[in-house]
């Protein structure tokens, strides 16, 4: 490239050391990655605290998607842009894994969820009683194809034998953010919802469901398989099993592994 | 989850959702886009803002405002309680408010445009003929209108079957009742059951191909019929 008149000359230099200058910068800042996350809608609150605490502790970015667990799953087969999937069950995680999209040592159980009896209108110190008596028109669960706590929810109608009692009440939520909706806008009486989603609130409204009516909802993360894997995913997915992140899931109502 | 009782269910569903609401768009969206186009009144065309607003509203606005409209402390509350109901949420009902709703819009402005295509020359014949202004409502402007009524009502249907969003906020998928077509898709979609998917989306496609070509055609036939 021939420069001829000075100003020329000037400004092309000064052009070039402003773009050295932006390049040194941005390769000095410490952490300046960006972590695409997956989040199982429930998980909502939970994961923005962390992605905040870690993002803070390493100057890494964390890009949180909500969605259902059978969502996020059909987008990552299409291979949306995540590197980490928390999901709300362990069969979905299990299933990126068999699908070759997912690496299986990364695999593990971040948070175990918890089954409410959650209403607005009706007194659940005796839950067990309401649902028996049935004195409700509707009752909202999640989505049992897609979402893991509608599973539980209807495995809880299964152990009271109260399915084919309450099958025309049933209204589901497409997950269980919907489902908590339908309860708390007082369209449905009732609803199965997580703890995490009502905790804090009057205890009359809160009927926990015993654990022996289902199975437990083990919440898995795996991190997704990239090409070039991202080494700032690996560090959200450990920062997730510390015991600052744990003291956080545990705020919200969910148990950690043992 | 889905047998194929279900899927058949859902098909039913939904050509009686959109039935229904045709048939209630037609009723509430003649008058309603005869007094758009013949009214002089200057607040008509807040009134026709307000029709078009599902057009550019996502359908979660409309579902979010539907939800709490149609729930207990809502009107729909009141009304579902004299059916001893206490909310017209995952009702049919509620489907069918929903959709005229977000439906209005497609009905409305074609059968509006063919009204307002007529121009005033008609109806000055028909008053020298002493025509009533009911007389010519019914023998002048509503055959001249012909076309538009047809796109509207086909527009209206073919929408109603086409919605998802508003369904997702205020149905409750309940097989038979409120799990319409595109729901069932998107829990097949969901469920990684894409045989199902691949079917009832094909479908929908081929279907939705068909409204619109025979829209443009039959406009077009009625249009050469007039001239």
């Amino acid at each position: 490239m021939i420069v001829q008149s000075g100003w020329v000359r000037t400004t092309f230099h000064t052009l070039l050391t402003c773009v050295a200058l932006c390049v040194l910068v941005s390769c000095a800042s410490r952490g300046d990655k960006t972590v695409h996350v997956a989040v199982a809608a429930n998980f909502t609150e939970p994961a923005k605290e962390i992605a905040q605490l870690f993002e803070q502790k390493t100057g890494n970015r964390v890009l949180l998607s909500f969605g259902s667990t059978g969502q996020l799953f059909t987008q990552i087969t299409q291979d949306a842009p995540f590197e980490v999937f928390l999901s709300a069950d362990e069969e979905t995680p299990r299933k990126i894994v068999a699908a070759g999209l997912g690496l299986s040592d990364s695999v593990f159980t971040y948070a175990i969820g918890r089954l409410v009896l959650f209403s607005t209108t009706l007194d659940l110190t005796d839950g067990l009683s309401v649902l028996r008596a049935g004195q409700f028109q509707k009752i909202a669960i999640a989505n049992p194809t897609t979402a893991p706590y509608g599973v539980a929810a209807m495995q809880v109608l299964k152990s009271l034998d109260l399915e084919t009692a309450l099958r025309g009440r049933v209204v589901q939520g497409n997950n269980i953010t919907q489902t908590f909706q339908f309860v708390d806008t007082g369209n449905a009486e009732v609803g199965f919802v997580a703890w995490s989603q009502v905790i804090g609130k009057d205890s009359k409204s809160i009927w926990n469901v015993p654990q022996e009516l289902y199975s437990p909802i083990r919440q898995d993360a795996v991190l997704l398989k990239k090409d070039p894997e991202v080494e700032a995913a690996r560090a959200f997915i450990g920062f997730v099993k510390s015991a600052e992140a744990i003291k956080i899931i545990e705020k919200y109502g969910y148990s950690a592994p043992q | 989850m889905f047998d194929s009782g279900e899927l058949w269910s859902s098909i039913r569903l939904t050509l009686l959702l959109a039935s229904i609401t045709t048939a209630v768009l037609i009723l509430v969206g003649t008058p309603l886009a005869w007094w758009l186009a013949r009214s002089r009144r200057r607040w008509k065309e807040a009134v026709a803002t307000v029709v078009a607003l599902p057009l550019v509203l996502p359908p979660t606005v409309l579902g979010f405002y539907l939800l709490l409209a149609l729930g207990p402390n809502g009107p729909g509350g009141w009304v579902a309680r004299i059916f001893g109901g206490r909310s017209l949420a995952f009702s049919f009902i509620g489907l069918v408010i929903g959709s005229v709703l977000y439906s209005l819009p497609f009905a409305v402005q074609p059968i509006r445009n063919a009204f307002e295509a007529i121009g005033e020359r008609p109806f000055e014949v028909a008053a020298t003929l002493r025509a009533t202004r009911a007389d010519a409502f019914w023998t002048v402007a509503i055959p001249l209108a012909r076309p538009g009524l047809i796109t509207g009502a086909v527009l209206g249907f073919a929408h109603t079957v086409g919605e998802f969003g508003v369904v997702l906020m205020i149905g409750g998928n309940i097989p038979g009742r409120t799990r319409v077509l595109s729901i069932a898709i998107y829990d097949y979609v969901e469920s990684s059951q894409w045989t199902q998917a691949h079917m009832l989306a094909a479908g929908m496609l081929v279907f939705s191909f068909a409204v619109i070509m025979s829209v443009t055609l039959i406009e077009k036939h009625l249009k050469r019929r007039q001239a």
